[in-house]
């Protein structure tokens, strides 16, 4: 069995980007994803990486923009006000068609909000976040397990479309502690291939330019077209999820991240009572799992949308079941979080009305 | 019958689209002389700002990338980390760098990045129609100061190699300019001098150059040289601001 550790959240994260073989990481302090900074400031430098504390979130982004169109795996981390500042220069990867990583770390909104988890930036997520056609590839891990692995695959995504992926966590998944498995081998960045785009000096080949804009009518209309037709593949091929007791039951909770941990522990519960409730847990957020949610619509009455937010995937819960079964909620925004018997008091109350 | 003038490798062969009278034209050949003479096209990222220049993508003939308005000395920054080997350089207009990315160039600079700057100063937004740049000088016409800057609402111009020379970090800061031959011959000098210091490892390096733009300043390409000569490089005056060579001896 590979090595198993105690660790926080936000150190899985460390070790993960580090084992996924990136090098460069440029990132400005804001709670609660600090340890990741910190602790990458020790450990990028001892594997020989770059670290750089940025004077902005703004700068840190515009680095990542540069390091991997030069071909680097390259990723940055935040929390929900600092990515709203990044969502200038993620549009302009997105739009130059550029892998690269971002960490949020979400906390209370909007405005400064507070420093209490939160799920709260589902939308800037998975709806491109700035200006212009685009999507990142969002993934939502609810343990330091993931925290750990998901970088890995995040940088694979990202590469294999060529576009930003962002990891959506939130403050209670980074500054928990938990035991990670360190489940891979460690990628040697120098075994990664060169990338046929990368800027790295025209030696020997043609020049290669990076860049978001055409202003020649019409050729950008082609380009995001070309760029829809990658996004209508990610969603075929890439959607991601988890589910439980979902066979036979007769409403299924859906909840991502931190929620899904909680009502998995509500599901559980009702299932003691004798209650048939399942859970189903997206892993991508966007793709958003809209093929196993059309199935179930098919045969499954009641849903439950469980988010630490005021209600934002639950439109996706909508649209992914055509409105066919009825969609409940529960939300607790502002940093609040759910306990599992709120959840069970819910589930309860909505087959006890069904019947 | 002998070829003694043609376009340098470093250039692309593509029509520029800047104006008659336009400073660029001339910096855009001494950068494409330069890395021709030093022998770094194959090696070099350069870096397209956004404004008039925007285009420069398409001429400088080695790797390019085109950022977000202002952000390009944090771009540098990543290519160049992620690849000490290339050679990087930010070209960007006084929009790009002394408004909204004033804080990048700020801190790249503090950080002394070994990177080259070049930093177009005309004192006034080009591409958008001639209005008011940080770098407009007081009583100057544009398009958002129609009467004149008024420094007692608009304030008054960024200096930016001052700016740059009261942080510790860069190491190389020089204003020049391109209105007269002599001049243009010391802006390459500079440009080089900058250049080869990041072939050295040496850090941070930024030339300013005082730059025509007659279309925005209504006048013509010979007034607009004048007007560098006679008003602009009193208030900004040439010479180097900064040189750690000369203060390690």
């Amino acid at each position: 069995m590979a090595e198993k550790k105690l660790m926080y959240g936000n150190h899985a994260i460390v070790e993960g980007v580090i084992a996924a073989g990136c090098r460069f990481f440029a990132g400005y302090p804001i709670t609660p994803q600090n340890e990741i900074p910190e602790s990458m400031s020790v450990r990028m430098v001892d594997e020989g990486g770059v670290f750089i504390q940025t004077e902005s979130e703004i700068a840190a982004i515009n680095m990542l923009f540069g390091a991997a169109a030069a071909g680097k795996r390259a990723m940055t981390s935040s929390s929900s006000p600092g990515i709203s500042l990044m969502q200038e220069g993620i549009s302009y990867i997105a739009g130059a068609d550029i892998p690269v990583l971002v960490v949020n770390i979400v906390r209370g909104g909007p405005g400064l909000g507070n420093i209490a988890p939160a799920q709260s930036d589902y939308y800037q997520s998975t709806r491109g976040g700035g200006h212009g056609d685009y999507f990142t590839i969002t993934l939502a891990p609810n343990s330091a397990q993931d925290l750990y692995e998901f970088p890995k695959l995040a940088f694979e995504l990202a590469e294999k479309y060529r576009n930003p992926a962002l990891i959506l966590a939130d403050g209670l998944l980074g500054q928990m502690m938990e035991a990670v498995e360190f489940s891979f081998e460690p990628i040697d960045p120098k075994s990664l291939p060169e990338k046929e785009w990368a800027l790295c000096g025209c030696k020997g080949r043609e020049r290669r330019v990076v860049r978001s804009y055409d202003l020649k009518q019409g050729r950008l209309e082609e380009l995001n077209l070309r760029r829809a037709e990658k996004y209508t593949t990610i969603r075929k091929d890439e959607q991601r999820f988890k589910d439980e007791y979902c066979d036979d039951a007769d409403l299924v909770v859906i909840a991502y991240g931190t929620s899904s941990r909680i009502a998995s522990a509500a599901v559980r519960m009702a299932r003691q009572k004798g209650l048939k409730v399942g859970l189903l847990r997206p892993i991508t957020l966007w793709p958003f799992p809209t093929d196993v949610l059309a199935d179930m619509s098919k045969r499954i009455e009641n849903f439950l949308v469980v988010e630490m937010s005021c209600g934002q995937m639950i439109d996706d819960v909508k649209l992914a079941t055509e409105c066919r079964s009825n969609i409940h909620f529960h939300g607790r925004p502002g940093g609040g979080v759910p306990i599992p018997s709120e959840i069970l008091e819910k589930i309860e109350a909505v087959l006890g009305g069904a019947r | 019958m002998k070829k003694i003038f043609s376009r340098p490798e470093g250039l692309t062969d593509t029509l520029m689209r800047y104006c008659p009278g336009c400073g660029h034209g001339i910096v855009h050949r001494i950068v494409g002389e330069l890395l021709i003479e030093l022998d770094i096209r194959e090696r070099t990222v350069g870096i397209a700002p956004v404004g008039c220049s925007v285009f420069a993508d398409e001429y400088f003939n080695c790797d390019m990338i085109q950022p977000p308005h202002g952000r390009g000395p944090a771009v540098s920054a990543g290519i160049k980390r992620a690849r000490p080997e290339c050679i990087v350089f930010s070209y960007q207009g006084d929009g790009d760098l002394a408004s909204i990315g004033t804080a990048e160039i700020i801190h790249a600079a503090a950080r002394n990045e070994n990177i080259t700057v070049v930093f177009i100063n005309n004192a006034i937004f080009g591409m958008t129609g001639g209005q008011m740049a940080p770098t407009t000088l007081p009583g100057m016409k544009s398009t958002t100061s129609q009467k004149g800057r008024d420094v007692r609402k608009q304030g008054y111009p960024m200096k930016v190699c001052e700016m740059l020379a009261s942080l510790d970090g860069p190491y190389y800061l020089e204003r020049c300019a391109v209105d007269t031959v002599k001049n243009v011959i010391k802006t390459k000098k500079a440009l080089k001098m900058a250049f080869q210091n990041q072939l050295d490892d040496k850090g941070f390096c930024l030339i300013e150059v005082l730059s025509m733009c007659p279309t925005g300043w209504g006048q013509t390409p010979v007034q607009a040289k004048k007007w560098i000569g006679e008003v602009m490089s009193a208030y900004y005056p040439l010479g180097v601001y900064r040189d750690r060579s000369k203060e390690a001896k």
